[in-house]
């Protein structure tokens, strides 16, 4: 469990790296498919519950695939779509980064601020 | 494990529909996305095979209120039943809260009810859950094939196979008439509450 200090600090550290880079939306969940923060530019309208869910999903499903090949982990995907993207990370062990972002922005960026995102929120988890 | 958000003053709390195939976990979740649309903000989630049977989860959010200050969603997943798919049953039960463990009365799915509680034991003590500790309700289902002259297993029995040392609640059942899908319902939320409760309050 979280406490607000670490919230507050997790919603700071998105908003600094990820959306004011022009991500569209970011959620931070854990491998169970609960929502922790979610974050956006005002863009995007879905439901973010169900995508928590079948997103845990995915990660998992393709965790467990590597497994079956004898990695120890795919630790991040990558889904393109025509006008926008989804990029998975795994944080640790328990927690994933979602970022979906449009055409304006590469996904060289992209993994760059997500990197460095994930170091910065693993100091404070 | 719930997830309780301090900032949002949120808690979310997974209920997974467990049993053999084709035993009618599903149907329990589309009676109640059918009866308590006032309460669900989303369509339910399926994925599904070409012949309707699930491939990895059904999932339902709805709320149920506050308590002490938080507003609580109920997240309803269920699991494949068909055996090949254990792998993704396993990773369904990830972070589970309560469960529901829906067996089916037709004497012919007698072993299958069996080796289906038998492998939920097995999964959930990879995630260290105790399947004696976890809130767990068995759910008879498909008491309604009785008037179809179909042979279903008697309560007695039922209780003897699945019940007799966990001694949880259990309700005969038929999910696709909505006979008592709700108070199943019902007794898995309390008892996941009550739990939840004294973990974290």
């Amino acid at each position: 469990m979280f406490n607000i200090k670490q919230l507050n600090a997790i919603d700071n550290i998105l908003k600094k790296n990820l959306i004011s880079s022009g991500i569209d939306h970011v959620i931070f969940m854990d491998m169970g498919g609960n929502a922790i923060a979610k974050l956006d530019n005002g863009t995007a309208k879905f439901d973010s519950t169900a995508f928590a869910a079948l997103a845990a999903g995915n990660f998992a499903a393709v965790d467990a695939m590597a497994k079956l090949v004898g990695e120890s982990e795919f630790s991040l995907l990558f889904h393109k779509g025509e006008k926008s993207s989804i990029h998975f990370n795994k944080v640790n062990d328990d927690m994933l980064l979602i970022s979906m972002f449009n055409k304006d922005i590469s996904l060289g960026l992209v993994r760059l601020k997500v990197a460095a995102t994930i170091k910065e929120l693993n100091e404070i988890l | 494990m719930a997830l309780i958000n301090v900032k949002t003053k949120e808690i979310q709390i997974k209920i997974v529909y467990y049993g053999p195939g084709r035993g009618g976990k599903t149907t329990n979740l589309e009676y109640i996305n059918h009866n308590y649309r006032d309460r669900i903000k989303t369509e339910m989630v399926s994925l599904k095979t070409h012949d309707d049977r699930t491939l990895f989860f059904d999932f339902l959010p709805f709320d149920v209120g506050k308590i002490k200050g938080f507003e609580v969603t109920i997240q309803l997943y269920t699991v494949p039943g068909q055996a090949k798919y254990n792998a993704t049953r396993r990773l369904v039960l990830r972070g589970v809260d309560g469960i529901v463990f829906v067996a089916d009365v037709q004497k012919e799915q007698r072993k299958k009810n069996i080796e289906s509680l038998n492998q939920l034991y097995e999964n959930l003590k990879t995630y260290d859950l105790n399947i004696f500790k976890i809130p767990l309700v068995m759910q008879y289902n498909k008491i309604d094939l009785k008037e179809l002259d179909i042979p279903i297993l008697s309560s007695k029995i039922m209780q003897k196979d699945l019940n007799s040392q966990l001694r949880v609640p259990a309700f005969e059942a038929s999910a696709l008439t909505g006979g008592n899908v709700i108070p199943t319902l019902k007794k898995v939320i309390t008892m996941t509450l009550a739990s939840i409760q004294d973990q974290f309050f």
